[in-house]
């Protein structure tokens, strides 16, 4: 506890290094799934082959991604653009396959009202399908930032920094107080990104207030 | 980091001195293998009955889904390093993390097996006379089979990953290419591990998907 104490400085540092890793992956992945999910449900042949790409590369493991990106795009083993890159592509590994079902659970037939009332392609789409998913991307949004929030830290091994260096020079130096510090830390900052997507949908969609949607 | 650190990594996979003895690829493999099935099975042997009871009664199914998202917060590497420093070094510290990692998936699949089954079937069987232990067995388990080797699947993915970090911590496993690649600076040798771990990743979760689609029950199979 007295480590944690004299080290609030180091531990707000690497939070602050923890969440630029972490967020552009959580909004790539959702707004490169919309248009994604769109693409893939257009066609049968192309959301079946989606769907089995994504469930592959959700199982490749992320150290060995980290480790085989910059090898591929010429960037070095510690840069946070490594573990930006492969933790988008989990993201969408996540996000797309839910934003396709969630497309898919709009009902045809108010799509088809909608239409008939006088709305434009565009339109359509943002003032009908989109808040109708709305829920359900929500959910899956949710799962996304948790997990990419949480797999941030083992870039640490290598060496980039975030709360998973608590865990390396935790380990290293055997002070035990520093990587619960990190483990704590990096929960909560999930728990609190969890609890902030779930204010941000209930501002934008009024209506899922009464029936919450639970993340699955 | 000069020339192309592809080939090399495939001439560092390719020399026969790798392939042998107790710090060769095969044995590694094995090593990995081994402490994934230990993980999982652990894991299942507390998760599954659980979930089966949950699933089918329908009680503590809260507490069941709250843990399961709570995990997913979890981080693994804190979770390997703090066990290493209160157990020591060796194999005890991952396993512990191995286990606590494959629960949540195992625990879902479970519940979310028994309860897939319609409960017009499951009433149905109850009016037959079946004993609610004949209804779990006997209806609710086999229907819901794939989604609880689906669970199967989760973990293992789960646990094959974080077996890497096994060797981050004094033990064996796949991850010691990639360590001692990376105390070196021996990047080949670091995408040599991170290629054959990343194989042998994608030959379980295809696998598991295989049996996923085969142990759908004859009777379930959709038209």
């Amino acid at each position: 506890m007295t480590w944690v104490l004299e080290n609030l400085d180091v531990i707000a540092g690497y939070t602050g290094a923890h969440l630029l890793q972490a967020l552009p992956p959580i909004l790539v992945a959702f707004l490169l799934s919309l248009p994604l999910a769109k693409l893939a449900n257009s066609r049968g042949w192309l959301r079946t082959s989606v769907t089995t790409t994504s469930s592959l590369m959700y199982a490749i493991p992320s150290l060995p991604l980290f480790v085989l990106l910059p090898g591929l795009i010429g960037t070095g083993v510690r840069s946070p653009a490594n573990i930006i890159i492969a933790l988008s592509l989990y993201g969408l590994a996540l996000m797309v396959p839910t934003a396709s079902d969630a497309f898919r659970s709009v009902s045809r037939d108010v799509l088809g009202s909608a239409t008939a009332q006088g709305y434009a392609p565009r339109a359509r789409f943002v003032q009908v399908e989109l808040p109708l998913a709305g829920p359900a991307l929500l959910a899956g949004v949710r799962v996304v930032a948790v997990s990419t929030i949480s797999l941030v830290t083992v870039g640490g091994v290598l060496g980039v920094p975030s709360l998973g260096m608590l865990f390396v020079d935790g380990v290293r130096r055997g002070i035990a107080a520093e990587i619960a510090a990190g483990i704590v830390a990096t929960v909560l900052l999930a728990l609190l990104t969890d609890a902030l997507l779930v204010l941000l949908g209930r501002a934008t969609m009024p209506w899922t207030r009464r029936q919450e949607v639970g993340s699955s | 980091m000069t020339g192309s650190p592809f080939l090399d990594s495939l001439r560092w996979l390719g020399d026969p001195a790798h392939w042998t003895g107790a710090d060769g690829i095969p044995l590694r493999t094995l090593e990995h293998l081994g402490y994934t099935a230990l993980g999982v099975l652990v894991a299942a042997l507390l998760a599954v009955p659980v979930g089966l009871y949950v699933g089918h009664s329908g009680r503590f199914k809260g507490i069941a889904v709250a843990a399961a998202g709570a995990a997913r917060a979890l981080p693994t590497l804190g979770l390997v390093t703090l066990f290493a420093l209160l157990v020591g070094i060796g194999l005890t510290a991952p396993l512990l993390s191995f286990v606590i990692l494959a629960i949540p998936s195992l625990l879902a699949g479970a519940y979310t097996a028994v309860e897939s089954a319609d409960p017009a079937t499951v009433d149905a069987a109850r009016a037959q006379g079946m004993t609610e232990w004949q209804i779990l067995t006997r209806v609710e388990i086999p229907l819901g089979m794939p989604l609880l080797v689906g669970g199967f699947r989760g973990a293992t993915v789960q646990v094959v990953a974080t077996a890497m970090l096994a060797a981050y911590v004094g033990s064996g496993g796949l991850g010691r290419f990639i360590f001692q690649g990376l105390g070196s600076q021996n990047y080949p040798q670091m995408i040599a591990g991170s290629l054959l771990v990343i194989v042998l990743a994608l030959i379980l979760d295809l696998s598991l998907l295989l049996a996923q689609r085969l142990t759908v029950p004859a009777g379930a199979r959709a038209s």
